[in-house]
């Protein structure tokens, strides 16, 4: 039925447009989680600020699913502004007069750092779906690379929200004496049941979708526009909240449209519609399905014999955890788990949930309360790093 | 709006600071670790940092104080001293504060014991439900008293569990904890002459503050 009714893509979809991103080559590699070594890694990064002669004044940020490392600039493919060019920047939340910004795309991912798009390193072609399965962890992995190519010792912030948050917590523990902040935002330490739920009908949607060609679709030029695309509409519905669905929307029809059986009638259809088709023109079906499948693995606590506080055992670092009142994705209750973890290490927490009705995508949307919290947490740790 | 946070940092000193804040900051020793429970916007923990050195943190149940306390840069936690103590190891903290919040818990014995389990030593203060003018009322109009102190109707008031100076000493007997000292003051600081008579400070403090630890 979708076929019929969805905006339909252009026939033969163009695959994303290559281009040269800023990257860190790193020849040794990267040995994963799941055993497999990557003989050669690739990290696609970008800064912003200025880092100072003591290497103490760098963030990382980390991106969510679909984000990537054009933080607080245009991003190349969509032409459109940075996803947190509103956080971003000189004198704001995270103010690059002050920090120096860095941030990359996670491993997996489709713009620049190693992933399924990459040159396999057994034979000719792409990795594809032979790409090997990656962890958040990997993903830090690789991040902690660049930042030790930088010869940064000590960050002194790590921040992110949802897919963002669970590198940040990743980062706490496993490198607590380089993170003197973390900031995980409306995230979880664990993918739940339902998260998974999710992301499964998103994958069996792209592999039903016959222009996926069993994973090897850049072989034939092809996009599995469609089922990438109602991956993307229905994760879009998680994102959002019914309450800013119906402020949006409300049962609102389309201008001129007659009552059909299928045709997108309701504002609301057009909408995901849109959604849909413009994610298919800048993101890699295969990588969605390995970095889905790193968050469905993800649970902190599981590699520390199931106990959340033992992660952050000892921890030294200033956490700030920041969730959204109408998230019902990773929703309050998941932050307030790390929270009370954190208060099990004696760890020094500050915990806020911000009061909106724009679901989980509010910590990329203009939420005042939201950026003064990360503003003044950020000054505090400053203060207390000794930092100008 | 509830949650409205003012723009810019207003940094807090000691002279804005309410006077039950104050007599426990005189309490606290330099560079100590300290959790303030309900911590509002974090005005003693600004103030122990600030003036003591100490790594002072706040768990407050308010979100619109908790978000003001975080835009001021302070480790301030939302949850509440029912539900949210039962999670630190044993000793983290070597004072645990709860200022005026004692009578609005669910479970104030229970309470009690998770703040000398988690802290060397325990500052409570609490309004005193004993004083005169609370008596006098009861007596005299047979309805709740209403005074400066309790100062809302008993259908609205958050103050499920108010105790006296007397009931207090009762609790810490059959807790057995030690009171290394206490003190009872009215509104305008003054605490003699009853300032060793507990009988006398039930009567006549209006508010009262205490130090305990385990035996």
């Amino acid at each position: 039925m979708i076929r019929t009714a969805m905006d339909q893509p252009a026939p033969s979809e163009p695959s994303l447009p290559e281009i040269d991103h800023q990257r860190a080559v790193f020849a040794d590699g990267l040995v994963l989680e799941c055993g497999t070594r990557l003989a050669r890694l690739e990290v696609a990064y970008r800064t912003y600020g200025h880092l100072n002669a003591e290497k103490t004044n760098a963030i990382l940020i980390c991106h969510a699913l679909t984000g990537d490392q054009y933080v607080a600039e245009t991003q190349p493919i969509t032409g459109k502004p940075g996803w947190w060019d509103m956080v971003v920047g000189p004198g704001l939340p995270i103010d690059t007069d002050r920090f120096f910004v860095i941030s990359t795309n996670v491993l997996g991912g489709c713009m620049g750092t190693t992933g399924p798009r990459s040159p396999r390193d057994d034979g000719p072609g792409l990795w594809g779906t032979d790409f090997p399965p990656v962890t958040i962890k990997d993903m830090v992995s690789a991040q902690k690379l660049l930042i030790d190519h930088f010869g940064i010792a000590r960050l002194f912030a790590v921040i992110g929200g949802s897919m963002g948050g669970m590198q940040v917590l990743q980062w706490a523990a496993s490198f607590p004496d380089m993170v003197f902040a973390a900031v995980p935002i409306a995230t979880a330490a664990y993918h739940s049941a339902q998260n998974i739920a999710f992301n499964e009908v998103g994958r069996q949607s792209i592999f039903a979708d016959p222009d996926w060609e069993g994973g090897r679709y850049w072989e034939s030029g092809k996009v599995p526009a469609r089922g990438l695309g109602v991956a993307r509409m229905v994760a879009h519905i998680t994102y959002l909240s019914e309450e800013a669905l119906t402020r949006k929307f409300g049962r609102r029809v389309r201008p001129g449209r007659e009552l059909t059986m299928f045709g997108d009638m309701f504002e609301v259809q057009s909408y995901l519609h849109h959604q849909g088709s413009t994610f298919v023109r800048r993101f890699d079906a295969n990588s969605y399905l390995t970095i889905t499948r790193a968050t469905d693995f993800f649970d902190l606590a599981e590699e520390h014999g199931g106990s959340l506080a033992a992660a952050f055992s000892g921890s030294r670092t200033r956490f700030c955890l920041i969730s959204f009142s109408s998230d019902w994705l990773y929703p309050t209750a998941e932050s307030r788990a790390i929270a009370r973890a954190l208060n099990g290490a004696a760890a020094n927490v500050s915990f806020v949930e911000i009061a909106s009705d724009k679901g989980h995508d509010a910590f990329l949307l203009d939420e005042p309360d939201f950026h003064r919290a990360l503003a003044g947490f950020l000054s505090g740790c400053a203060e207390h790093a000794g930092l100008p | 709006m509830d949650g409205a946070v003012p723009p810019d940092g207003v940094r807090y000193v000691a002279k804005n600071m309410r006077l039950d804040l104050r007599l426990i900051a005189d309490m606290i020793a330099p560079g100590s670790r300290v959790l303030d429970i309900g911590c509002g916007e974090g005005t003693l923990i600004d103030h122990l940092y600030r003036t003591k050195g100490c790594d002072a943190r706040g768990i407050e149940i308010d979100m619109a104080e908790v978000t003001r306390a975080v835009v001021h840069g302070l480790p301030v936690m939302h949850g509440d001293a029912d539900n949210d103590l039962a999670q630190y190891p044993d000793g983290a903290f070597d004072y645990v504060v709860l200022s005026r919040t004692l009578q609005a818990v669910e479970r104030p014995r229970e309470v009690l014991r998770q703040m000398l389990r988690i802290g060397r030593s325990a500052l409570v203060s609490f309004p005193n439900f004993g004083h005169w003018k609370v008596r006098w009322q009861l007596l005299w109009s047979g309805r709740m008293p209403m005074t400066s102190v309790w100062a809302r109707p008993w259908h609205e008031t958050p103050n499920i569990h108010p105790c006296t100076i007397r009931d207090f000493f009762m609790l810490c007997a059959e807790e057995g904890y030690v009171v290394e000292k206490w003190l009872a003051v009215d509104d305008a600081g003054q605490r003699s002459p009853w300032r060793r008579a507990a009988g006398m400070a039930n009567l006549f403090g209006e508010q009262a503050l205490f130090q305990l630890r385990r035996k």
